[in-house]
């Protein structure tokens, strides 16, 4: 079943340089599965995964022949259903916990904000869930970090927090922009097995966002590679050694690894024309 | 003889009347032209060895000697001609209100050497930056671009010893490529000594001849370059660095 359906996605900047096209006709569609995007910074990744939310402020543009969200017109929602979707329907996970947490607010207070104001549970009722959804992604003493601010807190266990805060709602489709690059190699396997966990036991689609083609490929279903806002190709996740675009091939090859030759990294080769 | 000796070195901060032992009794030897790894996970404590070398981390016991000798506190000029250090993040550590052209000039000031102009020049070219980013501010840079000012900045005394920490975590994956093969250049080029700090197992096995994974503070274990390579490790924590790392699983 298709849970959302993107043709010819464009997102264009009208800024005093000119027109800029950070997007330019993206298409794909997602079931309950988990997509990657992959793509240099710049490419328009996290453009097209905000798209989806319509989170682009102007002078952003979205245009799209379609964008359609479980049977919803995502072009033509007003805003007051696209608040309605956010949250309970589509969930974001951004990149920093640093920065997406409220660096003067308690984790707990965050946490059952939604809660309290969205859903009009009791104080003890919403406590009881935000311990619930802290457990769900593995945090040993959740009581502690309810009371916690977000600077007391490490990165790996900052970006758990906001997984969890977006799993709250039970989301149908959770979009997870850059998750765990700012996390440690052995953080980012625990982080990745959170997120893989749910998908499975609770039947979410997801869209992992992601410059880090070897991370995706382990972790996705299925990938799309993405070079200045187009899309150059989409694989399953297991054919992608066998990739066949030079782009993705250098983004596969630019990665050290253990045991590797000590030969200078292959440079990724940027041919203007796989954009046109 | 090593060119950086460090033993028993332990960092103790006190905060708020609690004291956190940062790193405890951590010896390293990195010979000269050597490029040594320091691999662990956050709060390890390995910036933490590389912040004493450079005097901005309390030194609580143990010695560092460079050259054999024992480094003066405070650091002086003799020091910063032999050691520099690279951060982590390119965008907290170029000053953002300075031209790069100051950035790069200003340790030439400091120690009165003269021919800034081609200096600079010879400094931009040899990291593959255009000259007209001279007057440029960091934040009319990318990500890649300013960490290639912060290793200019880092040799523009010349220093023998370059102090690496995760010069490339902030960076894109291509971008990482660009920034580790230009540090392996200039290192060739120059006879660099590298101390270099990194979570990512496969930058560090790429760049490094010599390994030290660190934990809680710690030596736990000191690897050399192939028996990484063969999985040769004999502590558990070692071996579940290398499990995690992203590569391994692809192929495996």
């Amino acid at each position: 079943m298709t849970l959302l359906s993107v043709k010819n996605l464009r997102v264009t900047f009208d800024t005093e340089a000119g027109l800029v096209e950070a997007v330019r006709g993206v298409s794909f569609s997602l079931g309950r599965e988990r997509l990657g995007i992959v793509g240099e910074s710049g490419s328009g990744k996290t453009m097209t995964g905000r798209s989806v939310l319509r989170l682009i402020r102007p002078p952003g543009k979205i245009t799209a022949d379609q964008m359609e969200f479980d049977g919803i017109d995502l072009m033509r929602a007003s805003e007051k259903q696209m608040r309605a979707l956010r949250g309970p329907r589509i969930a974001m996970v951004m990149q920093d916990p640093k920065y997406s947490l409220n660096p003067v607010m308690k984790v707990g207070a965050q946490l059952m904000e939604g809660l309290r104001q969205r859903d009009r549970v009791s104080k003890a009722e919403a406590r009881s869930k935000a311990i619930a959804a802290l457990e769900a992604v593995q945090i040993r003493d959740p009581e502690r970090v309810l009371e916690a601010y977000p600077h007391e807190l490490s990165g790996g266990m900052g970006q758990r927090v906001m997984i969890a805060m977006m799993l709250i709602p039970n989301p149908d489709l959770l979009i997870a922009d850059e998750p765990t690059s700012a996390l440690d190699v052995t953080v980012q396997a625990e982080v990745l097995s959170i997120l893989d966990n749910l998908v499975k036991t609770r039947g979410m689609g997801l869209i992992f966002i992601s410059h880090d083609l070897r991370l995706v490929a382990r972790f996705c279903d299925r990938v799309l590679v993405m070079y200045k806002g187009r899309v150059v190709e989409e694989l399953a996740a297991k054919d992608l050694l066998h990739a066949k675009h030079p782009y993705t091939q250098g983004l596969l090859n630019c990665l050290p690894r253990i045991g590797g030759s000590r030969d200078p990294l292959p440079s990724l080769d940027r041919n203007a024309a796989w954009a046109n | 003889m090593a060119l950086i000796e460090i033993d028993n070195l332990s960092v103790t901060f006190t905060a708020q009347g609690r004291q956190v032992r940062a790193v405890q009794n951590v010896s390293l030897n990195v010979n000269a032209q050597e490029s040594f790894g320091l691999v662990g996970e956050s709060g390890s404590g390995k910036s933490t060895i590389l912040r004493a070398i450079c005097g901005l981390a309390p030194i609580s016991g143990g010695s560092i000697r460079i050259n054999g000798k024992a480094i003066a506190t405070p650091r002086g000029k003799a020091f910063s001609r032999q050691v520099q250090m690279v951060f982590q993040d390119p965008y907290a550590s170029l000053h953002p209100r300075h031209t790069i052209d100051r950035t790069l000039s200003e340790p030439l000031a400091i120690h009165g050497l003269p021919g800034t102009d081609q200096r600079i020049t010879k400094a931009l070219t040899d990291v593959g930056l255009p000259t007209n980013f001279r007057f440029r501010y960091p934040h009319q840079l990318s990500g890649g671009q300013r960490q290639r000012v912060a290793i200019a900045r880092a040799l523009m005394l010349e220093p023998e010893i370059l102090l690496l920490d995760e010069p490339t975590s902030a960076l894109d994956a291509s971008v990482q490529a660009e920034t580790l093969n230009l540090l392996s250049r200039l290192r060739a080029e120059r006879g660099l000594t590298f101390l270099m700090v990194s979570h990512d197992l496969a930058v560090i096995d790429h760049m490094c001849d010599r390994i030290l994974v660190m934990q809680h503070g710690r030596a736990v274990e000191e690897l050399s370059r192939d028996a990484l390579a063969h999985a040769e490790m004999k502590t558990d924590y070692a071996r579940s660095l290398f499990a995690a790392s992203a590569d391994r699983m692809l192929e495996g």
